[in-house]
């Protein structure tokens, strides 16, 4: 047995001292670690796609370092921790080089121990809570500042919002993200009884009362507007409450936060027309770039009625600024790349170029759209130019003082600028 | 006229507003068409001729018609003409516009309408017309309104004495308008003392009525999510409370139902306001004779072994499921709202009844009595009694109880499918429809007592109105919780329910 097992071992060792040389030359290795099955597939097949469509385009244009790329696709199954089982999966036996992929914050936190263990790459494309930076994973979403606060920098700006309603879906980001809220708005002079705070659980379809208390907190003489971080399809019945009660989009606009185009698609928009969403993205942006992408995708798909949202920007400039990086490093290994990465540019699909910071997140554009009867949207407010994804919200007493900065001599994901530490977590 | 359409058409959204102030000052109440087809956003510009055109939906198809002269346009194609969009402040404006066109409308509840429409924006010019109108008005309620509108403007004018402002308040007082209470909360602030003192009295004496109104609008709420309860255990009722079936596929009988209706829509587009009355038989056939079809191939085999039966009913639902997903794609389908289901009751400013919810609530009763008399009346009835009481006995008198099981099974079925066609109108019609009412169906029908409609009825109400009136205080999660806990100890102390069954029977 014993003798046995170090035959193969030596066996085996020898065949990856020939084998990994020869293989690598082949191929370069993007693992795709998106649900294909479960709740979640309805978000996350779309953006296997668009990895794929990427994928596919750089190979057109000879690959990368002079070999092709291949796609891994992988299912974890909208099931949390299969997510990490995955994950070591892609990096062990698959030996991607890179992964694209996730889209909750539970399976995002749940591949991210594999993910720091084996010192594998991941690309982010969902907007998210924040509260988090690690060395192996790049974020192309928003972070709150680049998503809630300019939505309701907006509200109390433009609208002239004075009460806020903080709606969401009972889970860590809508939490998350209100906390955040919560603390700005505190910040900026409103009295907590301006604010209310409402969860509810995934799927929840009897609004009648809470709708009902957000008509009456909201006739109280002072401008209210609802933030909602609601998820999911969830959604349908709120905004058909919202419509039944008689509540329009000008007495008590909704900004939603996980309303996009792809949701929108397979919707009755009528009661949600007028009501906001704020993204980094709309489809409805004419720009050359968001034209050719989106002739792209339809070509791809050979769809031309499939729509274009904010996550799948996401991952195409995560996947363009990978390839400038592996180009500019010359190689796959991740130090290299993660380093190359820094700096990355990469043109916005809206205008404008995103940059990759020291913390891992992009510099982009914030943009609130009204929600209009063909399931686009009309952007009708955009910040002037690019906003700096914050990693650490400077609203939450637990975060002011940290920050992420990946080169040296700090390469740290939580520096305390107050103690000059790094907390030494890794993420 | 016709060079401001020219503007209005080619305009950016931004500069949409300056051209309509000028449209309403060039114009009299023929442009309210013009307004009210740009606020429901169906206003097109014909590029070409450099006019506008009204786009509408008949039976499917796109008609143009001319704004003004209502004529039909039959030579226009799509690509023709240009959505002239309008976002929130526009219809904002547009609203309020209509509203000052409308004050010196002929229909009274029109003139009433564009009164309190205009309580909210109360400008120096607006505030000039009401006072020419007045004195001439009349029309009771728009009057009544009017004077309010008048009352709120003495109200805030600082500059007048405090009496007469005081005079005003308390005129303001009897009103429920949410505008008013806003005037009110402000003026809780001013500099008189009178005026403030007079303010927190008015403000006091309206919650009191609010409340008043608040409650009834909960208990509404607890009735309408007790309805709901009903129509999706009451399916239940029979097949776990008379037959004693664990069905655990009972929830996806519910789902086949709102498909059916998705699929009835799909088959007559043109005639959605129909379709109800279309899908409600079809459901019941539908689920029924899926019912049916579940009793004679898994459960009747499975006689007297319940285990067994809520495994394979499990199965089957699982089954039923991925059947749906295969076929129908595993995204949501868009049921649509006939028109008239849409929109509220408004009894007064605080106080309104959601249509839809008071169909399905009525529905639901309907329902039940119905139900209730094929029960006790028919002779399908009396033999579904005879085999739930004493199976053996009543095969002795010639009742056949594997038709009597198969025909109670698809009953049962068929009841669920017709809930499924009203809660299409309420939730999501997804794969997933049933999985979130088999929970809720089993606990009503348990807290009820089981084998007893009656039970069934009070349990949903009872849970329906707990849940409602703990929401605003707990939340819904917590609300959620605590209810199943209480049946939970309910259930330990009389474990047969509210109303058990009585008699040898129930053995």
């Amino acid at each position: 047995m014993k003798i046995k097992t170090l035959t193969s071992a030596i066996v085996l060792s020898g065949a990856t001292l020939i084998a990994l040389p020869s293989l690598a030359a082949d191929t370069i290795k993007v693992g795709v670690l998106h649900s294909l099955s479960g709740t979640m597939a309805i978000s996350e097949t779309t953006l296997k796609d668009t990895v794929l469509m990427m994928v596919d385009e750089q190979n057109k244009k000879g690959g990368l370092l002079g070999k092709k790329v291949e796609a891994v696709v992988v299912d974890p199954a909208s099931n949390w921790p299969l997510f990490a089982e995955k994950g070591r999966e892609l990096l062990t036996k698959d030996k991607v080089d890179v992964i694209f992929g996730s889209w909750t914050s539970v399976s995002r936190k749940s591949v991210l121990p594999v993910l720091e263990e084996l010192n594998g790459l991941m690309f982010y494309p969902v907007q998210y809570e924040g509260e988090e930076s690690s060395k192996n994973v790049f974020y192309t979403g928003a972070a709150p500042n680049q998503q809630a606060i300019p939505a309701v920098d907006y509200l109390m700006n433009d609208l002239g919002v004075e009460r806020f309603v903080l709606a969401g879906t009972d889970y860590v980001y809508p939490r998350t993200t209100n906390k955040i809220l919560e603390a700005y708005l505190k910040a900026k002079g409103v009295a907590a009884k301006d604010i209310m705070i409402n969860y509810t659980p995934f799927g929840h379809s009897d609004w009648q009362s809470i709708v009902s208390d957000i008509n009456k907190f909201g006739s109280e003489g002072m401008k209210t507007a609802v933030v909602s971080t609601i998820n999911g399809d969830a959604n349908v019945p709120f905004y058909k409450e919202l419509g039944n009660q008689g509540i329009s989009s000008e007495d008590i606009p909704v900004v939603a936060f996980s309303v996009g185009e792809e949701e929108l698609s397979g919707l009755d928009t009528k009661p949600l027309v007028g009501h906001l969403a704020a993204w980094n993205y709309f489809q409805s942006v004419e720009t050359p770039e968001n034209e050719a992408f989106i002739k792209a995708w339809h070509a791809y798909t050979k769809n031309s009625d499939r729509v274009t949202n904010d996550p799948m920007e996401a991952t195409y400039i995560g996947f363009k600024m990978w390839a400038n990086a592996v180009t500019k490093a010359g190689t796959t290994d991740v130090d290299a790349v993660e380093q190359a990465m820094i700096g990355q540019t990469t043109p916005n699909l809206t205008g404008g170029v995103a940059v990759m910071n020291k913390n891992h997140h992009l510099s982009k554009p914030v943009l609130i759209g009204e929600i209009q009867d063909n399931g686009q949207f009309e952007v009708v407010w955009e910040t002037d130019g690019v906003v700096a994804g914050d990693a650490w919200s400077d609203f939450l007493p637990g975060s002011k003082d940290l920050i992420s900065d990946w080169t040296a001599p700090i390469k740290c994901g939580n520096y305390n600028t107050k103690t000059k530490s790094c907390s030494g977590q890794n993420y | 006229m016709d060079p401001l359409l020219v503007e209005l058409g080619e305009a950016k959204m931004k500069d949409v507003e300056p051209i309509l102030v000028r449209i309403e000052a060039a114009s009299d109440d023929s442009v309210l068409p013009l307004f009210r087809t740009l606020l429901e956003g169906n206003l097109y510009y014909i590029e070409a001729e450099g006019q506008v055109v009204g786009q509408s939906d008949v039976n499917g198809e796109t008609v143009y018609k001319d704004v003004f002269t209502q004529q039909t346009r039959t030579d226009l194609q799509k690509g023709d003409v240009d959505k002239i969009r309008v976002n929130n402040k526009l219809r904002g404006y547009l609203r309020n516009a209509m509203a000052r066109i409308q004050l010196t409308a002929k229909s009274p509840s029109v003139r009433e309408n564009a009164v309190r429409e205009l309580l909210s924006k109360l400008d120096d010019d607006t505030v000039e017309v009401l006072e020419g109108l007045y004195p001439n008005e009349t029309n009771k309620k728009v009057k009544e309104a009017m004077g309010l509108a008048l009352a709120m403007n003495t109200a805030s004018q600082t500059g007048l004495a405090p009496s007469n402002r005081i005079a005003a308040i308390e005129k303001m007082s009897t009103s429920l308008e949410s505008d008013v209470r806003n005037l009110l909360t402000r003026l809780t602030r001013d500099d008189s003392a009178a005026v403030v003192s007079a303010a927190n009295a008015a403000l006091e004496k309206i919650a009191q009525r609010v409340n008043r109104f608040a409650f009834v609008d909960q208990l509404f709420f607890g009735l309408s999510l007790g309805s709901v309860l009903l129509l999706a255990s009451i399916g239940l009722a029979i097949t776990f409370g008379v037959m004693g079936v664990i069905n655990m596929a009972h929830g996806e009988m519910i789902m086949l139902g709102a498909y059916t209706t998705y699929v009835v829509q799909l088959i007559m587009p043109n005639y959605i306001d129909y379709s109800i009355w279309v899908a409600i038989p079809a459901a019941f056939l539908v689920s029924g004779l899926m019912g049916v079809l579940i009793e004679r191939l898994v459960i009747c085999r499975l006689h007297g072994r319940p285990l067994e039966t809520l495994l394979a009913t499990f199965g089957i639902s699982l089954i039923l499921q991925q059947l749906v997903r295969t076929i129908f794609s595993p995204l949501n389908r868009q049921v649509s709202t006939p028109s008239w289901m849409s929109g509220s009751w408004e009894i007064n400013p605080v106080l309104s009844l959601t249509l839809n919810r008071l169909y399905i609530l009525a529905f639901a009763l309907l329902v039940f009595i119905v139900l209730v008399i094929v029960l006790k009346k028919t002779s399908l009835g009396l033999n579904v009694r005879a085999v739930s009481q004493n199976r053996n006995m009543a095969k002795a008198m010639g009742v056949k109880t594997n038709w009597v099981d198969a025909m109670t099974f698809g009953l049962g079925s068929g009841i669920a499918g017709i809930a499924g066609v009203a809660l299409s109108q309420l939730t999501n019609v997804g794969p997933n429809l049933g999985q979130s009412y088999i929970i809720d169906s089993f606990m009503v029908v348990v807290f009820g007592g089981v084998g007893n409609l009656l039970g069934t009825l009070v349990a949903a109400f009872t849970l329906g109105i707990a849940t409602k009136f703990l929401e605003p205080t707990t939340g819904a999660v917590l609300a959620a919780i605590l209810v199943l806990v209480f049946i939970i100890l309910f259930i330990q102390k009389r474990p047969k329910g509210l109303f058990p069954q009585k008699g040898r029977a129930a053995e």
